[in-house]
C-alpha cells in the first residue's frame, strides 16, 4: 500500500546524496507544471531567480496529487526542498498545524501584500496571523468557452445568462453537433456543479456549502434548483464522455464538433497551442445570475521551516522575486491566468484575462474556489456524491440532497 | 558437513528474512496503528478507536468498491480457468503451429495493466470503438456501451482481465497436461470414454496442483486490482467501477485522509488473509506435496 510513499523516500534520499555543497542561494524548488505551456510558464520564474542571482532546480513532478505528495513526504522526512508547490487554500494546513512551515510575514510586510493582492488571497494563505505561502497567480474556474463556427453553423448567439444556455444548447442539440463537451471525470464532474452553484447562487450560497457547511441550505429550495440545473445539462452532453480528458473534451470545440465547454482558464492554453485567439476563433464568458461570479483558485508555494541559513535566504529571494511585477505579467502571459498582484498593467494579456483583471479587482466579483474553502477530505467525499448523481439516472434529487447534507455534516 | 550448509542457508537468507520483517511487518503495524488514530494528511497519534472503520463501513463509495471486488474476483477466477483451461486442452491435441499460438495466447500477459486499460477503454468507447466502427459498416443500431454505463463498467473490467490472464493459466495447465501419464489416456479410449468426461472427471481432478497455482496467481491480482481500473474507467462512471487499491491509494494521497486509508487497507489485508490463507493449506496437504517439495 505504500510503495508510492516509499518511492517518494528512495527519490529523496538519493536527493541528499546528489546534492553539491553551495553557498550561493540555490532553490530546488518542486512543482507539476509539466505540459508545454505550463513548463515556459515556470521558465519565467526560474529566469527571473537566475536574474536576482540565484541557481534554479527544478524539480518537476508531474500530477499534481503525486509532486505534492513528493514535496510532503521530503519535508516530513527531513530533507525539504526550497520550495513546493501547492493550489491556494487548504491543502497545507496540516503542515502549518505540525510546524514545518516557515512564515514569509516579513515579505509579506514588505512588499505590502494587503495593498496589492485580493483579500481573499492573503487570507487563504494566512494561519494564525501569520503568512505561510506566496500566491502566484489567480486561474478562473467558471469559463464558459464557446466556438464561433459552431454557435454560427447552428444559428446560436453566444449565451449571456443561465436562462439562455438551455435554449442554445437545444439548438446545438438539432444542428446535429454535441452541445456540451464535457470530460466525465470525478473533479471535472464536480467542477461543472461548482460552475451551476456560483452561476446561479452567488458567492454567498457557494461558501455557505463548502466553507459554512450549512445544511439548512442545502435543504432548501434554491439549492434544490441549482441542483435540478446541475443534472439538466447531463442532457447535453455525448455518450463518450465518462472517462475522457479535459483537453480532449476543449479540442472537440476546437474542431467545431462540440459547441460549448464549461472549464478553467487553462484550457486556453488548448486553444492557443491550436492557433486559435479567444474573441476570433472563440469565445469566452462567465454565467451569473448574481452580479458577477467568478470563482478563483490559483497555485501558491511554500517554504519548509529550515536549518540551513544560505537555504533560509534563498527562500526569501525567491518569494521576492515570484511577486515582482515583470515575473508576474510573464508568468500570466504564458500560463494563461492573471497576475495575482493587481497593480500590475494587463494590457499584454488576451481578451479573456482581460476581462477577468476587471473582476479580480472587485470584491463583489469574487467567489473563493472550492480548495480555499474545504479541505480535501470533505472535497472528495462530496465529489463522489456529485459524481454518482451525474452518472447514475436512477438516483433523485432527494437522495443526493439527503447524501450531501449527511456528508457535511460528519467530521473531516 | 549438514550443519555447516544449513548455517550458510540461513546467512544467506538473513537479509531477505530481515526485509520482510521490517519493510512488511513494520509496515503493516505502522499502518494498523494509523488506522486507530485520527491521522488526516500526516500520520498523527491521537487514539480514536474504531471511529475510522464506522465511517468507512458506512462510505458508500467503500460498500461499491467491495461489491465490485467480489463480483470482480468470482467472474474473473472463474472465467480465466475456464477460458486457460479450454485452450491448454485444445492446444495439447498435438494442433500445428503450437509455439506459435502459444506465444499468441501468452502475450497479453506481457503487457501491463495500464496498457491493458487504455487499449480497451479505446476498444469499448462508444464514440470511436467496436460501437462507432459496426454503425459505419452500416449497423446503425448495434449498441456496445458498457464501458460508460454505471450497472455493467465493471464487466468490462473483468474481460480486460480475463483476456490479460487467460494465457498464464493456460501455460500452467498445458505444463500440468503434458505431467499426464500417456498410459492413462490410451486406457480411458479402450474403456470408450468420452474425451470430455476424460477431462471432466479424471483430467481436471489431476490437475489440482495446477489449478491451484492458478488460483493463487489469480487471487493476488484481484486482490492488489487498481492500475487495470484507473486506466480504464479511472472507477467510474461515477464511482461505479471503483476498487478497495484504489479507494487506499486516493484517500492516502490525494485526498489527505490516511486515517480511513489504513482503516481500509487494514480492512483488506484481514479479508485478504482470510481468503488465501486456506488456500495454501489445501495446496500444502494436497497428495504429494510432502514429497515434491
Amino acid at each position: 500500500m505504500f510503495t508510492r510513499r516509499s518511492a517518494g523516500l528512495a527519490v529523496a534520499a538519493m536527493f541528499v546524496l546528489a546534492a553539491p555543497a553551495s553557498a550561493e542561494e540555490r532553490a530546488e524548488v518542486i512543482h507539476w507544471w509539466t505540459s508545454g505551456g505550463e513548463s515556459a510558464a515556470v521558465k519565467v520564474f526560474a529566469d527571473q531567480f537566475r536574474a536576482a542571482g540565484g541557481t534554479w532546480v527544478d524539480t518537476a513532478i508531474a500530477g499534481g496529487a503525486n509532486a505534492r505528495t513528493a514535496a510532503i513526504n521530503r519535508t516530513v522526512g527531513g530533507d525539504p526542498p526550497t520550495a513546493m508547490q501547492f493550489n491556494t487554500g487548504k491543502q497545507f494546513d496540516d503542515l502549518v498545524e505540525n510546524e514545518l512551515l516557515a512564515d514569509v510575514d516579513a515579505q509579506a510586510a514588505a512588499q505590502n501584500w494587503k495593498a496589492i493582492l485580493p483579500a481573499s488571497f492573503v487570507q487563504a494563505v494566512t494561519r494564525n496571523g501569520h503568512v505561510y505561502a506566496v500566491p502566484v497567480n489567480i486561474h478562473g474556474q467558471n469559463w464558459l468557452f464557446y466556438s464561433n463556427d459552431a454557435l454560427h453553423r447552428a444559428d446560436v448567439q453566444p449565451p449571456t445568462s443561465w436562462e439562455d444556455l438551455f435554449p442554445a444548447l437545444d439548438k446545438l442539440k438539432s444542428a446535429g453537433l454535441i452541445p456540451l463537451a464535457f470530460s466525465g471525470q470525478k473533479n471535472w464532474e464536480r467542477n461543472l456543479f461548482n460552475n451551476v452553484m456560483a452561476g446561479r447562487g452567488g458567492h454567498d450560497l457557494f461558501v455557505a456549502f463548502w466553507g459554512k457547511r450549512d445544511v439548512a441550505m442545502v435543504k432548501g429550495p434554491e439549492f434544490r434548483s441549482i441542483v435540478e440545473t446541475y443534472k439538466r445539462l447531463h442532457d447535453y452532453v455525448d455518450p463518450g464522455s465518462p472517462g475522457r480528458n479535459w483537453n480532449d473534451a476543449t479540442s472537440l470545440v476546437i474542431q467545431g464538433k462540440a459547441g460549448m465547454q464549461f472549464m478553467g482558464d487553462w484550457a486556453k492554453g488548448e486553444f492557443t497551442a491550436a492557433g486559435m485567439t479567444p474573441g476570433k476563433e472563440y469565445g469566452c464568458t462567465v454565467l451569473s445570475d448574481h452580479g458577477m461570479a467568478y470563482v478563483m483558485g490559483g497555485d501558491v508555494f511554500a517554504f519548509p521551516r529550515l536549518k540551513d541559513t544560505s537555504q533560509t535566504k534563498a527562500q526569501q529571494l525567491l518569494a521576492r522575486v515570484l511577486l515582482e511585477p515583470k515575473t508576474q505579467i510573464e508568468f500570466a502571459q504564458k500560463k494563461g491566468s492573471i497576475p495575482v498582484r493587481l497593480d500590475v498593467d494587463t494590457s499584454s494579456l488576451d481578451t479573456c484575462a482581460r476581462k477577468a483583471s476587471g473582476w479580480v479587482a472587485d470584491a463583489k466579483a469574487q467567489v473563493p474556489a472550492n480548495e480555499l474553502l474545504s479541505p480535501p477530505a470533505l472535497t472528495g467525499a462530496i465529489e463522489d456524491i456529485i459524481s454518482q448523481y451525474w452518472n447514475d439516472p436512477t438516483m433523485t434529487t432527494d437522495t443526493f440532497i439527503t447524501k450531501v447534507a449527511n456528508t457535511l455534516s460528519q467530521q473531516f | 558437513m549438514r550443519i555447516g550448509s544449513r548455517l550458510a542457508a540461513h546467512i544467506a537468507l538473513a537479509p531477505a528474512l530481515l526485509i520482510a520483517l521490517v519493510a512488511y511487518c513494520g509496515a503493516m503495524s505502522w499502518t494498523i496503528w494509523i488506522s486507530f488514530t485520527n491521522s488526516r494528511m500526516l500520520p498523527s497519534s491521537v487514539f480514536v478507536g474504531l471511529r475510522q472503520y464506522s465511517s468507512l463501513v458506512a462510505n458508500e463509495r467503500w460498500q461499491v468498491s467491495v461489491t465490485n471486488i467480489a463480483i470482480f474476483g468470482l467472474l474473473f477466477i472463474s472465467l480465466a480457468l475456464m477460458l486457460g483451461f479450454l485452450l491448454a486442452a485444445l492446444i495439447d491435441q498435438r494442433v500445428r503451429g503450437e509455439n506459435l499460438l502459444r506465444s499468441v495466447f501468452l502475450y497479453p500477459f506481457s503487457m501491463s495493466f495500464i496498457v491493458t486499460g487504455l487499449a480497451w477503454r479505446w476498444l469499448l468507447d462508444p464514440t470511436f470503438g467496436i460501437e462507432k466502427v459496426m454503425r459505419d459498416l452500416g449497423l446503425a443500431g448495434f449498441h456496445f456501451d458498457w464501458i460508460v454505463r454505471p450497472e455493467r463498467a465493471i464487466y468490462t473490467l473483468v474481460a480486460a482481465a480475463v483476456w490479460h490472464a487467460a494465457g498464464l493459466v493456460m501455460a500452467i495447465m498445458l505444463a500440468g497436461l503434458r505431467g499426464v501419464d500417456p498410459e492413462l489416456w490410451k486406457a480411458t479410449r479402450v474403456d470408450g470414454i468420452p474425451t470430455w468426461r476424460v477431462y471432466l472427471f479424471i483430467i481436471v481432478p489431476l490437475l489440482r496442483g495446477s489449478f491451484a497455482t492458478a488460483i493463487i496467481l489469480l487471487a493476488t491480482s484481484v486482490a492488489r486490482l487498481y492500475d487495470l481500473s484507473v486506466a480504464m474507467t479511472n472507477g467510474g462512471p461515477g464511482i461505479a467501477s471503483e476498487v478497495p487499491a484504489k479507494f487506499v491509494m486516493d484517500h492516502l494521497f490525494d485526498r489527505g485522509n490516511v486515517g480511513l486509508a489504513t482503516a481500509a487497507a487494514t480492512t483488506m489485508l484481514i479479508t485478504v488473509v482470510a481468503v488465501i490463507a486456506p488456500l495454501l493449506y489445501w495446496q500444502q496437504s494436497r497428495p504429494g506435496a510432502r514429497r515434491t517439495a
